[in-house]
């Protein structure tokens, strides 16, 4: 009852937020709707890093440091591979390369820390972290490089009767969208449909009990860590194309942390609700909000949004720690 | 043979609580305090002071702090670079509008103001642990470089955002040598190291331990965990902030928000991992190697004859600290100071061992 409560006094707060610089009327409707999209834009991105986040926690119960290191090498493999090759054989040779790497960590990482404290675990990825972005530099080099999917960056309007003006948009932007919400949900099916998905799920639901039934545990890991590969690699192209593939992707790629607290540590939708989230709150933060800090504080600029999700996440972690799809159980101290 | 503890009776509590009950270790000791303050200042050259041995040891005070907190109290941080640069901004501000303060004042105030922010936030760690907890810190992180970067009045309103200290003065005694400045931070470092193994020997430590081994049964027995947590994060930050006031003031000299950033408080992790957690002497370990290591990248190639790029040996440096953190919590998960411990233990039975 009262994690409803908190549940109603937050998201009342966000929307009020959201919907505050609209209602008083300091921006056109219009331009609300860009900011809007634009931040939906970025948390579609941050939803699909968070997914790999959830898979890899779900199955194997380890925080995934890693998973913006993961997406900065797939996409500097795809990068760097698509120069020399077209870019669907770029893509299939950089989902062996998640596969394998998949494989490696398993091999390494995992088998001999397993049963460790959580903890343990979460810095044993730091330490792949610093491995990842090392090797890719040094493989790829550490420049920044494009990924050209042969689709035209012209922004097109739309709803021009309903707004002054119209809301410019992307046709890349859309694009991405539409691939990740098939890549959800292909992996929706996945988990429903087939014998490793329920496999899986089984893994995340009672490791001990899947395993006396006859699971493997570490094939299952190996499955799991290709696929947030996999999904890494697709926020990395996406990522890339937009912005180029550079260090910085592995870095902003941590705004995934405060997503899947947001959105729970377990839950697939909390994680890509989380993300639009994060997205849109961090945009709406910094375009209307910065602003009036700046003037009221004196401040040299904005910036709000690179704290704002993380904020916003400890937040939660007072009011609601276990996000809003999350397990009820939590460990409480 | 020569380390053996063999005929030391204790005969008073005094001597059986004291921090080093073994002969051998006082020497040791004794020597290792000589060959710092007497020796040290002759046999360092002056770039290697400034290279290698300053930041080793303000590092090794920031381990330190970190240690006590993770290593201790089993509260793990990921921004604990933020309450490095709360010190030393704090110091900054300190040292620039009370210009009577004493430096020695001036540090000691920016670790109690580093504690302050510590204790916020550390408040969290009241409800959440673990992972969620390496979050929380997290904000601290992204939070403090925000306000450092973008908050003037912190900065003096430096237009750069960058900031820069004058020469400090000791009752007289000017900072301005390499020599100089490595015998005040061996003497800052000595204290404190000292203070921290006291700490944990005592009933503070105690508690920590208590706390990270399994909270629900140090609360059975008494131990508040609100005093526990908050304790650790206060204490931890005072060292960290201390040490950020000196990093700042002796090492860097000018600094801009970016000195702090989440890269260093990763760093700082990799020390108490590799060094040794819940270890003192670890801390100092794990310092060393993290400052030793890339030197000795660098000049690896060159010695044995094998060109490298300054790139590559950064890639290189990074691909060897990731699989070394690995190759440790696998391996040794108490790090170098363990192995520290084996070889002592070795030692007693060394060269007779049946």
């Amino acid at each position: 009852m009262k994690r409803n409560i908190n549940l109603i006094i937050l998201s009342v707060a966000l929307l009020a937020g959201m919907i505050a610089p609209l209602a008083t009327g300091a921006s056109a409707a219009g331009f609300w709707v860009e900011v809007l999209l634009g931040g939906l834009m970025a948390g579609v991105l941050y939803s699909l890093v968070a997914l790999g986040f959830v898979l890899i926690f779900k199955a194997s119960g380890v925080f995934n440091f890693a998973q913006g290191a993961m997406v900065l090498f797939a996409a500097l493999s795809v990068a760097r591979m698509a120069e020399r090759m077209p870019l669907w054989a770029a893509i299939l040779l950089a989902v062996v390369i998640m596969v394998a790497l998949a494989f490696i960590i398993e091999r390494l990482v995992l088998r001999p820390l397993v049963n460790q404290d959580p903890v343990v675990l979460l810095m044993a990825t730091l330490g792949v972290t610093f491995f990842l972005n090392g090797l890719g530099q040094s493989v790829w080099g550490s420049d920044v490089y494009e990924i050209n999917l042969g689709i035209a960056r012209e922004p097109i309007m739309i709803l021009q009767s309903v707004f002054d003006g119209g809301i410019l948009v992307n046709k890349d932007d859309i694009a991405a969208t539409v691939a990740a919400v098939v890549l959800v949900t292909l992996l929706a099916l996945f988990f429903r449909k087939t014998k490793t998905g329920r496999a899986l799920r089984a893994v995340a639901d009672d490791h001990l009990a899947a395993q006396s039934i006859g699971i493997p545990l570490n094939r299952i890991w190996v499955i799991v860590w290709s696929l947030a590969g996999v999904v890494a690699l697709v926020a990395g192209v996406i990522w890339g194309a937009k912005l180029g593939v550079q260090f910085s992707v592995s870095q902003v790629a941590l705004k995934a942390l405060p997503v899947v607290i947001l959105g729970g540590f377990t839950s697939i939708p909390g994680a890509i609700i989380g993300g639009l989230i994060i997205g849109v709150g961090e945009k709406m933060a910094e375009v209307f909000l910065a602003p009036i800090a700046v003037h009221a504080f004196n401040l040299a600029g904005g910036g709000i949004e690179n704290w704002f999700a993380y904020v916003l996440a400890l937040v939660f972690l007072l009011v609601l720690p276990e996000g809003l799809f999350g397990e009820k159980h939590i460990d409480r101290v | 043979m020569l380390y053996r503890e063999n005929g030391q009776f204790k005969t008073s509590y005094r001597g059986d609580q004291q921090m080093l009950p073994i002969l051998q270790d006082r020497i040791f000791m004794a020597l290792l305090l000589l060959f710092v303050f007497i020796g040290g200042p002759f046999i360092f050259s002056d770039y290697m002071l400034l290279s290698t041995i300053i930041p080793f040891l303000i590092l090794s005070l920031a381990a330190l702090g970190l240690n006590l907190l993770v290593g201790y109290c089993g509260q793990i941080s990921l921004g604990h670079a933020a309450f490095m640069s709360v010190g030393a901004y704090a110091a900054y501000n300190l040292a620039l509008r009370i210009p009577q303060l004493n430096f020695l004042v001036v540090l000691i105030l920016a670790g109690l103001i580093a504690a302050l922010v510590g204790l916020l936030f550390g408040i969290p760690s009241l409800r959440i642990r673990g992972l969620y907890l390496a979050v929380a810190t997290l904000a601290a992180q992204f939070f403090m470089d925000w306000t450092f970067a973008r908050v003037k009045w912190f900065t003096n309103y430096a237009s750069s955002g960058s900031v820069s200290t004058a020469t400090i003065d000791l009752f007289g005694w000017q900072l301005n040598s390499p020599v100089r400045k490595y015998l005040f931070l061996a003497a800052v470092v000595t204290v404190f190291a000292v203070l921290a193994k006291n700490l944990v020997r005592g009933h503070m430590g105690r508690a920590w331990m208590a706390m990270r081994d399994m909270d629900v049964a140090a609360e059975v027995i008494g131990i508040r965990p609100v005093y526990a947590k908050l304790t650790a994060f206060a204490v931890s930050s005072f060292y960290v902030g201390v040490a950020g006031a000196l990093w700042g003031f002796v090492y860097l000299g000018s600094w801009e928000p970016l000195a702090f950033d989440i890269n260093l408080s990763l760093n700082l992790l990799f020390m108490i991992i590799i060094g040794g957690m819940g270890s003192i002497l670890g801390s100092f370990f794990g310092a060393f190697f993290i400052v030793a290591l890339p030197i000795l990248l660098n000049h690896l190639p060159g010695w044995i004859g094998f060109d490298m790029s300054t790139a590559m040996v950064s890639n290189l440096e990074q691909m060897i600290f990731g699989s070394l953190i690995i190759f440790f919590l696998i391996v040794e998960p108490q790090g170098l100071a363990r192995l520290w411990a084996i070889g002592k233990e070795k030692l007693r039975l060394w060269p007779f061992p049946h």
